[in-house]
């Protein structure tokens, strides 16, 4: 998931009786299906929540460049080079389309940027891994972005129309990059023995990540019960996991690749893969700021934002230039 | 925190004959780069043949306060349809 352990600020969800006659009024809208839209009245929670959740999935597609922007100039062809550079450049769109959706909740891109600088914020622990081989390029559009479709595709339907409409486009574009990771493992896997043990390799350090991405089970957990009520979280944690496990596993097996997973194995009764424990105390510490690439990521997305300030600044002087020299011509 | 690039909304027509639709908004400095950045962010699929961009604060918008005084009106006018008027069933091209 894109965004991971989002705060709601409240400690029980409230029933309906408890409410305002105003968050009655909203709650009712949601249970009809009705889209909230950013000049609608809405809880202060609700706003609030939305901000966190859909800034952290914006941050997390610009920092989400970095890891695969490391093999732009390193791609194998130039073919595979123009596919990940169209590939890197989506992730920026989708970065702009959710700050804007975020901007229309009354907060600015600069305060959502500012917040991600100073660590406030966070982003997708996904992106504190580091992209070792071009297998990784691989890895990551099927498995990463695999991941991160079956999270926003629920998401087309949630309560916030300008959110919704949002990971409308986000999921249209995002096809192209589980398909065009998928296709490099192909290519690898009828490659030499050495190209097929690279994309093996690539596996064996994505496969847990990605199912990490999903977050902690949340069953119990009162910030998604919020969430689920204010239409805003589809589906649980572990559904979406099962989800992207169950789905995956025979892509795997076409690749001739085998799951990092000695307890992975097909349960009849259930109709889904069982899968083993994931080592949830890895996911806090990447969380918390220890993971592999985690002081490098936002070191080069503070760097390039302190770079281009200077650009910025001219932009606005030019601008502010060209229409003194209209007010002055009339 | 430096100062802010002005937010714009973008517009841009699908085919011709089709009126340009929104599609939401970016930050530029003037409309050149609006229209630079409306490309790049919102065109890279073959979405348009025109891009309309329009600085956000030049957009009046009716507040969903007034949504019952504005469109409640239309309700009681079902007239206005052309299923209202039933037709015999042998008058055929109307």
């Amino acid at each position: 998931m894109y965004a991971q352990l989002v705060e709601t600020g409240v400690l029980k969800v409230s029933p309906d009786a408890e409410l305002s006659p105003e968050e009655q009024i909203f709650q009712a809208k949601i249970d009809a299906g009705v889209k909230i839209e950013a000049k609608d009245w809405m809880p202060e929670g609700y706003r609030k929540t939305l901000v966190r959740q859909i800034s952290q999935h914006a941050h997390s597609e610009i920092v989400g460049q970095l890891p695969e922007g490391n093999w732009i100039t390193r791609a194998p062809s130039l073919k595979r080079k123009a596919i990940l550079l169209a590939k890197v450049q989506d992730e920026a769109g989708h970065g702009l389309y959710l700050y804007s959706a975020g901007e229309t909740l009354g907060t600015s891109r600069e305060k959502m940027v500012d917040d991600l600088h100073t660590g406030k914020a966070k982003y997708s622990s996904i992106f504190n891994y580091p992209t070792l081989t071009w297998a990784d390029m691989g890895a990551i559009g099927w498995l990463v972005d695999g991941s991160a479709i079956i999270n926003q595709i629920p998401l087309c339907r949630c309560s916030y129309g300008p959110y919704a409409r949002a990971m409308v486009r986000v999921c249209k574009e995002e096809s192209f990059h589980q398909r065009q990771g998928y296709d490099i493992m192909i290519q690898l896997c009828n490659g030499t023995r050495d190209q097929k043990a690279m994309a093996q390799d690539a596996l064996n350090r994505w496969w847990w990540p990605s199912l990490m991405m999903f977050g902690p089970s949340d069953a119990e957990s009162v910030n998604s019960a919020q969430s689920a009520r204010w239409g805003i979280k589809l589906f649980s944690n572990d559904e979406l996991r099962q989800k992207m496990v169950d789905q995956t596993v025979p892509q795997v097996e076409y690749l001739g690749l085998t799951v990092p997973d000695a307890e992975l194995k097909w349960n009849e009764e259930r109709g889904h893969y069982d899968f083993g424990e994931i080592r949830w105390e890895e996911f806090y510490n990447v969380i918390k700021g220890n993971g592999p690439c985690n002081r490098e990521r936002l070191a080069t997305r503070v760097k390039a934002h302190e770079d281009g300030a200077w650009f910025r600044d001219s932009l606005l002087a030019y601008a502010d230039k060209k229409s003194f020299s209209a007010t002055q011509a009339a | 925190m430096g100062k802010a690039l002005p937010l714009w909304e973008v517009f841009i027509r699908s085919q011709h004959g089709l009126a340009h639709k929104h599609v939401g908004s970016l930050h530029a400095s003037d409309a050149e780069m609006a229209i630079n950045n409306a490309r790049d962010v919102y065109t890279r699929r073959n979405e348009g043949v025109s891009i309309w961009v329009v600085p956000s604060a030049s957009i009046s918008a009716s507040s969903s306060q007034d949504k019952e005084s504005l469109f409640e009106p239309a309700n009681s006018k079902v007239y206005r349809h052309p299923t209202f008027f039933p037709m015999p069933s042998e008058v055929k091209h109307i």
